[in-house]
């Protein structure tokens, strides 16, 4: 926590180097990001308090200040939308590509530096319990495992150029872009000394199940205006709103996003077997023994005039 | 040709399914196994959840046994008294066996207990399965050919005496019972109809003949593995009605093709398959917990 803050400071002094606007643009972030961001905002304060000579000293703007302000002078916003925001489970279901596509609109002309955008797709989280295997006596043995508070199902990050490069620690922080940070994993058990190897085997296994991509330079980006991505939803896909979230980047920092949802869904059958199941289980089971009892008599039935 | 699961929410092949459910009903009425213990691990590895797998394992269970006993009851080789003495057991035995598993899984480790009796079960049952009927075998090339199989034991020294005309046995009715019961345990704690060892029992402890035992096996399964299904339908909801529909579909046909293959073979012969079925099984088993695996990490929904 406490390396953590300092680095945020050690960002945040750097910022103040920079335009204002940039400035004002990474404490309007700042309050809806992670728990350390306000802390690292109120830390920064006295530290360029120090720094007299620095041309954007006259203290950081907090959070209600800097909101207005920002609102009146967005520079660029996202104008953006998918070629489908409903996916439909049918029996048939084998996963389904996804065309992101959209445009940067701006009113003056665009600052300086590279634009990179960066399109996110994420399923809906849930706890995870992931656990590992040791040697126990001659015997592989589930041993230790790590409650995962929150992992999407789904997730897929697809940028228009390495991660690294464009996306800035910090910024990675408040709006948990890549994949390791929109995992939220709090607390491990005390006994349990490794807790990020748990979190790397849950990306690993999702990754090989395709629930878990990074799909590094597939954002085409034309003239700094428009970009466009595709992303294929596996089918192994659960129900549920998935959100695609488009940040556009400058230096490192996220300067715009906007998001969409998909609403993932089964119809048809699935859908009729699904709520059977779980909204009455007693008439699903005994539907189901009936299905399986009337199956047996039927072979038993056909066999037995074909007279094998 | 894929199909999603309404319930396990993957997307399998049809055809994969169908084959699956074909081989495991020619075993189940060949051998009077359900099939548990086969078609669960074999649902795992196509990718459908364990959860999900067990549950609907079950259900198919419940068509393929349904099959292969209509096939026996008109063969007449099911023993319908000694059935229900045995069920009556199981039935008590289920209760017993889901509140040991309650207290298994308070305690942790429940997923190693039951591979572990697995392990053991399956490696005793085929050991001993295989010795004798190997021993049967020689006996009944040798010219002699008197086998005098039923040995008087102390099964025979109990009182409630009962009479089981079609397996030709005049014994009391504690032993079946005590036998129904201890399957019953086995079968809620590890999640099979418990055939595997059902069947062994009748033949090694009651003396029955085998042509009866695989008919009266059946006849027990479908009850356990009905009651079980409900189970995992009310309390867990993971009974995938799409998943078992393709898997019984085999399962009823390979069933019949299975009666008709076993009523072909020598008694010998089908214990002997049986028993190296087990041990397959058995080995597998006992390898995927001795060998170190290729990815020590597994995920899991919280609380289980």
């Amino acid at each position: 926590m406490m390396r953590r803050l300092l680095r945020s400071a050690a960002v945040i002094l750097a910022t103040a180097l920079m335009p204002v606007a940039l400035a004002a643009q990474e404490a309007r972030d700042a309050p809806e990001a992670t728990q350390s961001a306000p802390a690292a905002a109120e830390a920064a304060a006295p530290t360029t308090a120090d720094t007299p000579d620095t041309p954007g000293a006259e203290a950081p703007p907090t959070a209600a200040e800097s909101k207005p302000e920002k609102e009146e002078s967005a520079p660029e916003t996202i104008v953006a939308s998918l070629s489908q925001n409903r996916v439909s489970i049918t029996a048939s279901f084998d996963g389904s590509e996804i065309l992101i596509f959209g445009a940067v609109k701006r009113e003056r002309p665009a600052p300086d530096g590279p634009l990179h955008v960066i399109i996110t797709v994420s399923g809906p989280s849930m706890p995870t319990t992931v656990r590992r295997k040791e040697r126990v006596a001659g015997i592989w043995v589930n041993t230790d495992a790590v409650e995962i508070d929150a992992a999407p199902s789904f997730y897929a990050v697809s940028t228009t150029a390495p991660l690294p490069e464009i996306l800035s620690e910090v910024s990675d922080l408040r709006h948990r872009i890549s994949i390791e940070r929109a995992i939220r994993s709090v607390g491990a058990p005390a006994t349990i000394t490794d807790s990020p190897a748990f979190t790397e085997a849950l990306i690993r296994i999702r990754e090989k199940q395709d629930l878990y991509a990074l799909l590094e330079n597939s954002t085409t980006l034309l003239d700094d205006a428009l970009f466009r991505t595709e992303i294929a939803l596996p089918a192994n896909l659960v129900e549920g709103n998935y959100t695609t979230r488009i940040y556009l980047l400058r230096g490192g920092r996220v300067v715009e996003e906007s998001d969409t949802t998909i609403f993932v869904s089964k119809v048809g059958v699935e859908r009729w077997i699904f709520n059977l199941a779980h909204e009455q289980p007693l008439i699903y089971g005994l539907l189901s023994l009936f299905i399986a009892i009337a199956a047996g008599w039927g072979a038993s039935a056909v066999f037995r005039y074909m007279r094998f | 040709m894929q199909i999603y699961l309404p319930i396990a929410e993957v997307s399998v092949n049809a055809f994969v399914l169908l084959g699956l459910g074909g081989i495991v009903g020619i075993l189940s009425g060949m051998f009077g196994v359900g099939g548990g213990f086969l078609i669960t691990p074999l649902l795992f590895f196509i990718g459908i959840p364990p959860a999900v797998a067990v549950a609907t394992g079950t259900n198919q269970i419940v068509a393929s046994s349904f099959s292969g006993l209509l096939a026996h009851l008109k063969r007449k080789t099911v023993d319908l008294r000694m059935g229900t003495v045995l069920l009556a057991g199981g039935l008590v035995g289920a209760a017993l066996g889901v509140q040991v598993f309650a207290m298994l899984r308070e305690m942790g480790q429940v997923d190693l207990l039951v591979k572990l009796c697995y392990v053991v079960f399956l490696g005793i049952i085929g050991a001993l399965m295989f010795i004798e009927s190997l021993r049967a075998l020689r006996r009944s090339r040798t010219p002699g050919r008197s086998a005098p199989r039923r040995q008087r034991t102390w099964v025979h020294a109990l009182p409630l005496k009962m009479k089981f005309r079609t397996s030709g046995l005049y014994i009391s009715a504690i032993p079946p019972a005590i036998v129904g019961m201890m399957v019953g345990v086995l079968a809620a704690v590890m999640g099979v109809g418990g055939g595997f060892i059902m069947v062994p029992a009748m033949i090694y402890v009651l003396g029955m003949p085998t042509k009866v035992v695989v008919g009266t096996s059946l006849f027990q399964i479908i009850f356990v593995t009905a009651f079980t299904t409900l189970m995992h339908a009310v309390t867990n909801y993971t009974v995938d009605m799409a998943l078992a529909a393709l898997l019984l579909v085999g399962g009823v046909i390979g069933a019949q093709v299975g009666t008709r293959i076993g009523i072909k073979m020598k008694a010998e012969q089908l214990r002997i398959l049986l028993a190296l079925l087990v041990l397959v099984v058995c080995g597998k088993l006992a390898l995927e917990l001795l060998l170190e695996p290729s990815e020590l990490y597994s995920i899991g929904p919280v609380g289980q």
